[in-house]
């Protein structure tokens, strides 16, 4: 028996012990049902000790490079305050379970700012990973599923793909992060981002190690020799937060709530900074700019870096024009790609999974799950004038 | 990866042609086909990327003609022959020139938006039997902007041209005053029998109000094509800069029949 023949022989006898992870299937009224995958597939789960840990990790980085939320101390906004923030890690005692990542893990497969191109007078040569391994991201379920949106837009909008982002997307594994604990803000169960299948592990941390569930043939090989234990992981049943995500199905209604008067208050309350944007975990824009070394202004880089929609510029062309003059303009333009123009066009639900990082990063307390209400709300005014028409 | 759609390619700079004080041409050597109206990528390593319409093109050459108007057109215009830039593209969906086939063609351009019309008016200019009558409204701010010349006495003189240019300020031999909106209640649409094609382009606002009197003066939607002009960073979809709703202008257009142009709301 060759070792490939032999992971695959006790993969196979683990799975014996079929753990059921039917979870209630969700659906968000008004988008396409099923959007975000299925119940876990059929898996073994191990405990690992701090001494397994240890060496599961010295394991894994010899393949990937491994990527996780950590707690930065100070690091935060405000004085005293830490962020958690994804960063490369060694060791699985440096992972933070117990709060919401600041930013998403969007950064690791799509980094805030990346060398696209070093230029020369001559030519344009395309920027290489340094890190040759694959990467291994944990995460949670709304953030690996606000990756099939970043997949959506950055490989399947039109007949070009995004090399950068394909190059690390093609390399990257997930491990799905049990939510044992919510936190201020999530709805992932009103978006149906709540679980997935995406994932090739799932972790659970426990006092003295932490549970190791193996959806993946390909991680098998790493937890042979550990002793199945008894234990599943779960995803979100529900949240405090209950959101009607609002639903809109023709340009028609759209363009009609376009123009409520409802937009008008965030001129006042939103100061256009894009931190929501920045924070979100399935925003994808993106800025090029060029510079060039003090040394030698002929050579330089072409860099992309993440913009927002919701910053004075985002539209402007060449000449000055723009479309979108007031920032309640471009608030509107924001909330309607979430709610409307990304379902409109990739037919695969809301372009929203939940996370709660946009309100909890707003420097002006904007709820985004209010401003939901108040859609839901006006359009519920257009219907009405609607049928008083008919 | 060799074959990174964000890449750009370098081409040599053939001629450069002055059009007004802020607007040239600029041709470079080019292999890639281009279909009327379609737009590419001209970039400037340190200063950027821009998407350009492309203004004319032939065996062997592409032009765009760029107005000084950003960072990337101020620096375009120390560039001189034998130079190097770079582009990628073509991008977008183009005119449908195929449908303008024996028909009678309506287009009505403004400023700079004659540029992504113009192959098509040379075109037609050139074949005088691809389509029927040509009526061309062509409008300019005032006379020092007028973009060109040489061609817009070509397009006057064609026999089947009827070309109305007008300025929006000033006066000018030869020339009417006013918006080009002033001039399509003059195209005899009820004698067209229904065989005819319309072509919008210019700023926002004149589009808008020129569709509207497109239909005041008898056309029909499903007969009249918009082209704009968004914001691109990418050309290809992902940036996101150029996207209406659903719609990314990169992708689906430029070129919009009036139907769904009408529904694009920013």
């Amino acid at each position: 028996m060759n070792k490939i023949a032999f992971y695959k022989y006790i993969f196979n006898i683990y799975n014996r012990s079929y753990i059921n992870h039917a979870v209630d299937r969700l659906h968000v009224p008004g988008y396409p049902s099923d959007n975000m995958g299925g119940a876990m597939k059929h898996s073994k789960t191990c405990f690992l000790n701090a001494a397994e840990l240890k060496s599961l990790f010295s394991l894994l980085e010899e393949k990937y490079a491994i990527y996780a939320p950590v707690r930065v101390p100070s690091g935060g906004r405000y004085a005293l305050q830490d962020s958690i923030l994804y960063r490369p890690v060694h060791s699985f005692g440096e992972i933070e379970f117990h709060a919401r990542s600041t930013f998403s893990l969007k950064e690791v497969l799509k980094p805030i700012t990346k060398t696209m191109f070093y230029f020369t007078e001559d030519e344009f040569r395309e920027s290489s990973e340094k890190d040759k391994r694959d990467i291994l991201v944990f995460g949670r379920a709304c953030d690996i599923n606000a990756v099939k949106i970043q997949d959506e837009i950055l490989l399947h909008n039109g007949p070009y793909q995004d090399s950068f982002y394909k190059q690390r997307r093609d390399h990257t594994k997930f491990v799905l992060m049990e939510c044992t604990e919510q936190f201020d803000g999530c709805f992932c169960c009103s978006v149906n981002a709540n679980k997935t299948d995406m994932h090739s592990l799932a972790v659970s941390p426990h006092a003295d190690g932490a549970y190791f569930e193996i959806t993946d043939e390909l991680f098998a090989s790493y937890f042979e020799g550990r002793q199945a234990a008894d234990y599943t992981i779960s995803f979100p049943q529900k949240n405090e937060l209950k959101v009607d995500f609002p639903a809109i199905d023709s340009i028609e209604t759209a363009n009609k709530l376009k123009s409520h008067p409802m937009w008008k208050e965030f001129d006042d309350r939103c100061i256009g900074c894009g931190s929501c944007t920045i924070a979100c975990s399935t925003c994808t824009c993106f800025e090029t700019t060029d510079i060039i070394y003090s040394q030698n202004a002929q050579v330089g880089e072409r860099r992309r870096t993440s913009s927002s929609c919701m910053i004075e510029g985002y539209d402007t062309v060449a000449g000055g024009a723009m479309f979108r003059k007031t920032v309640g303009d471009r608030y509107r333009n924001k909330i309607m790609h979430k709610i409307y123009g990304y379902n409109a066009r990739f037919h695969s639900g809301p372009m929203c999974v939940g996370c709660g990082r946009c309100s909890a990063r707003c420097p002006e307390n904007i709820s985004y799950p209010e401003t939901l209400k108040k859609v839901s709300r006006a359009l519920e005014e257009i219907k009405g004038e609607e049928a008083s028409h008919d | 990866m060799t074959d990174n759609p964000m890449r750009p390619e370098p081409r040599r700079i053939l001629e450069i042609i002055p059009q007004t004080d802020n607007e040239w041409t600029i041709r470079i050597e080019n292999s890639t086909p281009i279909r009327h109206g379609q737009f590419m990528e001209l970039s400037l390593p340190k200063i950027g990327e821009a998407p350009i319409s492309v203004s004319g093109f032939g065996p062997g050459y592409a032009d765009f003609t760029v107005r000084r108007v950003g960072k990337v057109t101020d620096e375009l215009y120390s560039m001189k022959k034998g130079d190097t830039l770079f582009v990628r593209g073509s991008y977008g969906n183009g005119w449908p020139f195929e449908q303008f086939k024996g028909k009678n063609i309506v287009i009505v351009a403004g400023g700079t938006g004659v540029s992504p019309v113009k192959t098509v008016i040379n075109a037609l200019c050139d074949d005088p039997d691809y389509a029927k009558d040509v009526y061309l409204i062509l409008g300019f701010k005032n006379s020092d902007s007028i973009l060109f010349r040489d061609e817009l006495a070509k397009w006057k003189a064609a026999p089947h041209f009827h070309a109305v240019y007008t300025l929006d300020s000033g006066d000018k031999a030869g020339w009417k005053s006013g918006l080009v909106t002033k001039f399509i209640p003059d195209v005899p649409f009820s004698s067209f029998g229904g065989s005819y094609a319309c072509i919008v382009v210019g700023p926002p606002v004149m589009m808008k109000y020129a569709g509207l009197e497109l239909l005041k003066a008898g056309a029909a939607e499903d007969k009249i094509w918009m082209s704009f002009e968004r914001k691109m960073s990418c050309g290809i979809g992902k940036c996101g800069h150029c996207r209406i709703d659903e719609t990314y202008v990169c992708l689906d257009g430029p070129v919009f029949g009036y139907a769904k142009a009408k529904t694009l709301i920013d």
